[in-house]
C-alpha cells in the first residue's frame, strides 16, 4: 500500500520524535528556571515541518516564526546550537543575542524564526525574488501561524508572490490559536487556504497532524515551484497542545479539548501506521526514541558548559564592518 | 567641472554600478517605466529589463523582500516612493532588516539600501512633507545618508552600494532639480565624514539637506553685517562626524543647528547634548536649534511657511546666538 521506504518512512518519525524531545525538555529546562526569556513550543505540530521539509534540499530556504524549534531541526540545525541560544550561551545560533525566537542559520537556509507574527513572509517572497534572479531552481517555504493569516504581510506577500510567479511555498500551520485568541473567532474565513483565490494561486487544506499527506501535498507544491509554476499556499491544520508560551494559563481553553486532541497527536497516529504496516518495530521505535533523547541530553550539556558571552559581545554583530558607529 | 543635477547624479551612480555589478537590482513604485515621479530614475529608463522593477504598493514586502533578496546574495535598492510612506512598511525595516544582523549574532550581509524623496515640497501637505530622518538615527542598525549636493549625492550613493550593511538615503524633494559640478572621473564618499561648505570664524551652523543650502544663503546675507558662519554639512547622521563639528566649535565657540525636521528630539538635539557633553568649555553662548514648528506641515502657503525653517531662520539664530 505504500511506495515508500522503511528508511524513509523512519526518517520521518526520527525526525519528528527529535522535535518532540528537544521540545519537551526545554518546557523541563524552562519550567526549572534554566532559560531565560520565554519560549514557545512545537509540540503537537511536528508533522508539519517533518513532512515539508522531507522535500527541500540544502540550498533551499525557509522563513520561520516564533514557534520556530521544529522548522529548524527538520532543516538540519544542530541541538547542540540551539540548545546553546536558549541559555544564552555564546555558542549558540545567535551567539545569545536572539534568543529562541530569533534563530537563523543561513548557511542551511533558515532566514530566521520571527518574533513578529508573519515577519517571515516578506522576507520569503524577497529570496524567492532573489533566488528567480540568480536563475537557481531553489524553493523558499514560508511557514506561518493562522495569526498572521489575517496581517497586511501575508496579504501583499500572496498579491507580490503571484504577481512575480516566486518560487514560493506558504505553509500556514493553522494551530487554531493567535496567542490567546480563537482562530474562529478572529478570522473571516473557514480554511484560510480560501484566500489563495484572492490570489491566484492554488490553495489547499490538509490534515497537519498527517506526515505523509504534508509530504505528498508539500512535494507538489515544491515541484512546481521549482519548475516555473509559481507559489502555493497549504493549510495545514493543527491544535496547539500546549499554551502559547511555557507558563500559559491557558484560561481561554478547556482542559479536555486539550485531551481530546493528545489523542489526534501527530507522532502516535504516525507511529501506529508504521506498525500496522511492518515498518518498524519495537525496538527500532526504542532506539529512535533512545538516539533522541541522548542528542538533547548532550545538547543540554554542551549548552550547560558553555561560556555566556562577554558583556561587551553585546556590541558586536550590529554591522558587517564597524566604520565608525557610535555605540556609547 | 560639468554641472549636472541632483537626480542626474544619484541616476549616474546607479548605473554605473549596476553595470558593474549584477547583483544589483532596484524597485518601487512608478521607477521602471516612469523613472521616478521626480525624475530621479530616468537615467535607467529602458536599461537593465530585469533589474528595475515596478512594483505593487506594498511597503511591508518592498522592504522586507529587500532583506530576503539580501540573505540570498542580492543587494537590492528599494525606492521608498515618499518618506511618509516608509510608517507604513516601518516594520520591516525596524524589525527585520535593522536587527536581523545583531539578533542572529551576525549573520548574512544585509547589503539592502533604502532610498527616496521625503523634506517638504510646495504644498504637499502632511503625509508628502515629512523628513524622518532623526527616526533612523535613533534605532541602531542602519546607515543613514542625508546628502545635500549632486557631488554628495553621487559619492554617497556610489559608497552605499558597496556597503555590506543596510543604508538609507534621503533625497529632499526639492533638490533634485538643483545643480551642482560633479568630475566625469570616479569617486567615493566615506559615512561619517562631514564637509564644510563654508568656512568661517565667527559661528557654526551645522545642518543637513536643503538646510545646507538655506544656511548657505544665511551665511552671504551675514557677511554682509561682517558675521563670518561656517557651515557644515554633516552628509550622514550614522554615523556622524562629531569631531568636524567639535573642532568647528572650538574654533568660532558658536553653535547653530539647522534641520528641516520637527525641532523637539529632532537630531539636532542629539548634537547639542553631544557638543555640550564634549565641548562644553568651547562655548560662549547657548546652542541654539532651527527646526520646524511642532506641528504637522500644513497645505496653505502662509501656513506651511510659518512652520518650516529657511535661510531667515538661520539668520534670526545667528544673530540670538552671537546676542547681536
Amino acid at each position: 500500500m505504500s511506495d515508500y521506504s522503511k528508511e524513509f518512512l523512519q526518517s520521518l518519525y526520527r525526525t519528528m520524535v527529535r522535535i518532540r524531545v528537544f521540545e519537551l525538555k526545554a518546557e523541563e529546562l524552562f519550567l526549572q528556571g534554566k532559560l531565560p526569556g520565554f519560549i514557545h513550543l512545537y509540540i503537537g505540530e511536528e508533522a508539519i515541518a517533518t513532512g515539508a521539509m522531507a522535500n527541500l534540499r540544502k540550498d533551499d530556504y525557509i522563513t520561520s516564526t516564533h514557534r520556530g524549534h521544529g522548522h529548524m531541526i527538520a532543516k538540519g540545525a544542530s541541538m547542540d546550537r540551539m540548545m546553546a541560544e536558549l541559555y544564552g550561551k555564546k555558542t549558540g545560533y545567535c551567539k545569545g543575542k536572539g534568543g529562541s525566537m530569533h534563530i537563523a542559520d543561513v548557511s542551511i537556509g533558515v532566514l530566521g524564526a520571527n518574533g513578529e507574527v508573519g515577519g517571515g513572509l516578506p522576507i520569503a517572497v524577497g529570496a524567492a525574488m532573489g533566488l528567480k534572479m540568480q536563475k537557481k531552481d531553489s524553493v523558499v517555504i514560508s511557514f506561518f501561524g493562522d495569526g498572521a493569516s489575517n496581517r497586511g504581510s501575508f496579504h501583499e506577500s500572496l498579491n507580490w508572490a503571484s504577481v512575480y510567479n516566486l518560487p514560493v511555498i506558504f505553509i500556514c500551520e493553522n494551530n487554531q490559536f493567535a496567542s490567546t485568541a480563537r482562530f474562529k473567532e478572529t478570522t473571516s474565513v473557514e480554511n484560510i487556504s480560501d484566500r489563495a483565490v484572492a490570489y491566484s494561486m492554488k490553495g489547499i487544506t490538509i490534515d497537519g497532524n498527517n506526515v505523509l499527506e504534508v509530504y505528498e501535498t508539500v512535494k507538489e507544491a515544491v515541484y512546481r515551484a521549482r519548475n516555473g509554476g509559481g507559489p502555493t499556499l497549504i493549510e495545514a491544520k493543527t491544535y496547539r497542545i500546549k499554551g502559547h508560551f511555557v507558563g500559559d494559563p491557558m484560561l481561554y481553553r478547556d482542559q479536555k479539548e486539550v485531551e481530546e486532541f493528545w489523542k489526534k497527536e501527530p507522532i502516535g497516529r504516525f507511529e501506529n501506521y508504521l506498525f500496522e504496516n511492518g515498518f518498524m518495530n519495537n525496538q527500532e521505535k526504542e532506539s529512535i526514541w533512545q538516539e533522541a533523547n541522548k542528542e538533547v541530553e548532550t545538547a543540554v550539556k554542551f549548552a550547560e558548559e558553555s561560556e555566556y558571552p562577554e558583556p561587551k559581545e553585546a556590541l558586536e554583530d550590529l554591522f558587517e564592518n564597524d566604520t565608525g558607529y557610535d555605540y556609547f | 567641472m560639468r554641472e549636472i543635477t541632483f537626480a542626474e547624479a544619484l541616476g549616474e551612480a546607479m548605473l554605473e554600478e549596476m553595470e558593474r555589478d549584477p547583483t544589483i537590482f532596484t524597485y518601487g513604485e512608478d521607477i521602471a517605466k516612469q523613472g521616478g515621479i521626480f525624475g530621479q530614475y530616468k537615467s535607467l529608463l529602458g536599461k537593465f529589463k530585469d533589474r528595475v522593477i515596478d512594483t505593487p504598493i506594498s511597503e511591508e514586502v518592498i522592504y522586507g523582500s529587500a532583506l530576503g533578496a539580501a540573505l540570498v546574495g542580492m543587494r537590492p535598492v528599494v525606492e521608498f516612493h515618499f518618506a511618509d510612506f516608509i510608517f507604513t512598511g516601518i516594520t520591516s525595516i525596524v524589525n527585520q532588516i535593522m536587527k536581523f544582523k545583531h539578533m542572529t549574532g551576525g549573520q548574512g550581509k544585509i547589503r539592502v539600501v533604502l532610498r527616496g524623496p521625503d523634506g517638504v515640497a510646495k504644498s504637499a501637505a502632511a503625509q508628502h512633507s515629512e523628513s524622518i530622518e532623526t527616526i533612523f538615527m535613533h534605532i541602531p542598525g542602519i546607515f543613514v545618508v542625508i546628502p545635500s549636493t549632486p557631488y554628495d549625492m553621487k559619492g554617497l550613493l556610489k559608497t552605499a552600494l558597496r556597503c555590506d550593511d543596510p543604508v538609507i538615503i534621503f533625497e529632499h524633494k526639492m533638490l533634485y532639480k538643483i545643480k551642482g559640478p560633479v568630475p566625469e572621473e570616479e569617486y567615493f564618499i566615506p559615512f561619517g565624514k562631514a564637509d564644510i561648505k563654508r568656512e568661517g570664524k565667527d559661528v557654526t551652523v551645522v545642518a543637513t539637506s536643503r538646510m545646507v543650502h538655506e544656511s548657505l544663503k544665511a551665511a552671504e546675507e551675514l557677511e554682509k553685517e561682517g558675521i563670518d558662519v561656517e557651515v557644515i554639512d554633516l552628509r550622514t547622521l550614522v554615523p556622524w562626524d562629531k569631531e568636524c563639528v567639535i573642532n568647528s566649535v572650538k574654533k568660532t565657540h558658536h553653535l547653530v543647528i539647522a534641520h528641516e525636521t520637527w525641532k523637539r528630539a529632532g537630531w539636532g538635539a542629539e548634537v547639542a547634548a553631544t557638543v555640550q557633553e564634549m565641548a562644553f568649555d568651547y562655548l560662549d553662548a547657548p546652542i541654539i536649534r532651527v527646526g520646524a514648528k511642532n506641528v504637522h506641515i500644513a497645505f496653505s502657503p502662509p501656513l506651511q511657511d510659518y512652520i518650516v525653517p529657511d535661510y531667515k531662520s538661520v539668520i534670526d539664530a545667528v544673530r540670538r546666538v552671537l546676542n547681536v
